[in-house]
């Protein structure tokens, strides 16, 4: 479902113009400008998503899963620019799949550690989302009967994947709402903004919820961040990945 | 399904009262109840037998747990093809397929996977000799070159899925293959050596640094196992 075509152009406009270091901007400028993305700092401790994600499993998927997705994103759109440069569009090719797949890897994450909060903050409330909830509350009669229809596409990914919530890409915000599930790393990109996001990867789940996935997915909405998920559909939040640079 | 079985079979040893009796009902549900349906294959080693390679609590969830809900959802999908067959709707049939296909294939790759392992302690690990290793210097150059590229491919799957050592069957040659998710290896290709890639395979033991177990696997590979699918092939 996903173009690489948008995809580029959705990493391109993520580029960060300024605010590098003299030393990165002489050597970017050296390498046809590439951008180097960066892991992205969480707005919460490893283990204030526990009971529901533990610290261990915080921790490697922060520290280790994600940050390899950026690495092998940068490595890769270096190479890319080097390909080019070189006019070597047989190499730029051979190298969208790496990019789609760190690329996407580095966006989902991204994009899902800001629709997490640890259980009980105003965050995790639904009615820190109050336009999204009415918005949902049309669509599937109930809070519940959504959780239940989102919770059925989560459990019903075959391998590695992720479930989103996505609404209507209207600039204004405030469009009709679905269900989506990507396999892999493939990102939501083109059309539809992404509202929230569940990693359905084994990684974001197996040391504590072992092959139990179901109470992993019925958990999961004890941290969801309905604070940033309104803003996301009501387009007050761009929904994007911030870019950081190294 | 083997928990229905279970349940059944007490009541039976209750209602006929004797070891033979036992016999009986197992040999009467193998008939009536279990014919055509998929069961979980009995492994020939223990849970523990693959450490320090892989740890038996890996083992215990990956048989007992990942792969008899494999088993389970293909019994599923068979019968509700069946059931869809005979009223004649063959629309229903059809949108049965990709759950077919995801849990046949689970059984079947994890069937052949537990066979072609083996303790480190008794078939497992070493390399082959004969015609295997014939044809795998043949067709790679030589072992080393082969457990690289096999374990190249390994890592090289983004997301779910498996690398396979295969026998082309049109060409005769040995080669490797990886498959997305669950997907079977099938066509011309014939599974000699497959390695899960999933991360439920190795997580609990290696976490992220999935490198550390495709190179630990190598030593409870059951070179015999892979000889024979290839004479077969």
């Amino acid at each position: 479902m996903v173009n690489i075509g948008n995809l580029w152009q959705y990493l391109a406009l993520q580029s960060p113009l300024q605010s590098m270091s003299g030393d990165h901007l002489n050597h970017t400028h050296t390498k046809m400008a590439v951008t180097a993305y960066a892991l992205p700092t969480l707005a919460f401790a490893y283990d204030a998503l526990e009971p529901h994600i533990s610290a261990q499993i915080m921790e490697l998927h922060h520290g280790k899963h994600h940050q390899a997705y950026v690495t092998n994103l940068n490595k890769a759109l270096a190479s890319h620019a080097t390909a080019a440069a070189a006019h070597d569009i047989a190499g730029q090719i051979a190298l969208q799949q790496t990019i789609k797949f760190n690329g996407g890897g580095h966006i989902n994450h991204s994009l899902f550690w800001k629709n997490l909060a640890p259980a009980g903050s105003d965050d995790a409330r639904p009615d820190a989302a109050a336009g999204l909830v009415a918005a949902i509350e049309k669509t599937w009669e109930s809070l519940d009967g959504f959780k239940r229809a989102f919770s059925a596409a989560l459990l019903g990914i075959q391998g590695s994947g992720w479930g989103w919530l996505v609404r209507d890409g209207d600039p204004g915000g405030g469009g009709g709402l679905r269900i989506v599930t990507t396999k892999d790393q493939d990102p939501v990109v083109g059309g539809d903004v992404p509202v929230f996001a569940v990693d359905m990867w084994e990684h974001a789940y197996y040391l504590q919820y072992l092959n139990g996935k179901a109470a992993y997915v019925e958990n999961i909405w004890n941290v969801v961040n309905w604070k940033t998920a309104g803003e996301r559909y009501l387009g007050t939040s761009k929904g994007r990945v911030k870019p950081e640079t190294r | 399904m083997s928990s229905t079985l279970l349940r059944t079979t007490p009541a039976l040893r209750t209602a006929l009262g004797a070891s033979g009796a036992v016999r009986r009902a197992g040999a009467m549900a193998s008939t009536s109840f279990v014919r055509g349906k998929a069961t979980l294959p009995e492994l020939s080693y223990d849970y523990g037998a693959l450490e320090p390679h892989i740890s038996g609590k890996i083992m215990e969830l990956h048989h007992a747990k990942h792969h008899q809900t494999y088993v389970n959802g293909l019994n599923s999908a068979l019968q509700t093809i069946a059931e869809a067959e005979s009223k004649g709707d063959f629309t229903k049939a059809a949108t049965v397929a990709p759950l077919l296909n995801f849990h046949g294939g689970g059984h079947i790759n994890h069937s052949l996977f537990w066979e072609n392992l083996a303790p480190a302690s008794r078939d497992g690990g070493g390399q082959p000799d004969g015609a295997l290793k014939k044809a795998i210097d043949s067709d790679f150059g030589s072992f080393d070159t082969f457990r690289s590229q096999m374990n190249t491919a390994l890592a090289g799957i983004q997301g779910s899925g498996w690398a396979w050592l295969v026998k082309d069957k049109a060409s005769g040659t040995l080669g490797l293959v990886t498959r997305a998710n669950q997907d079977p290896v099938s066509g011309p290709c014939v599974p000699l050596l497959g390695i899960d890639a999933w991360e439920h395979a190795y997580y609990l033991q290696y976490q992220n640094r999935k490198a550390e177990y495709f190179d630990a696997i190598w030593n409870v590979v059951n070179w015999k196992t892979v000889a024979t699918r290839f004479e077969k092939a």
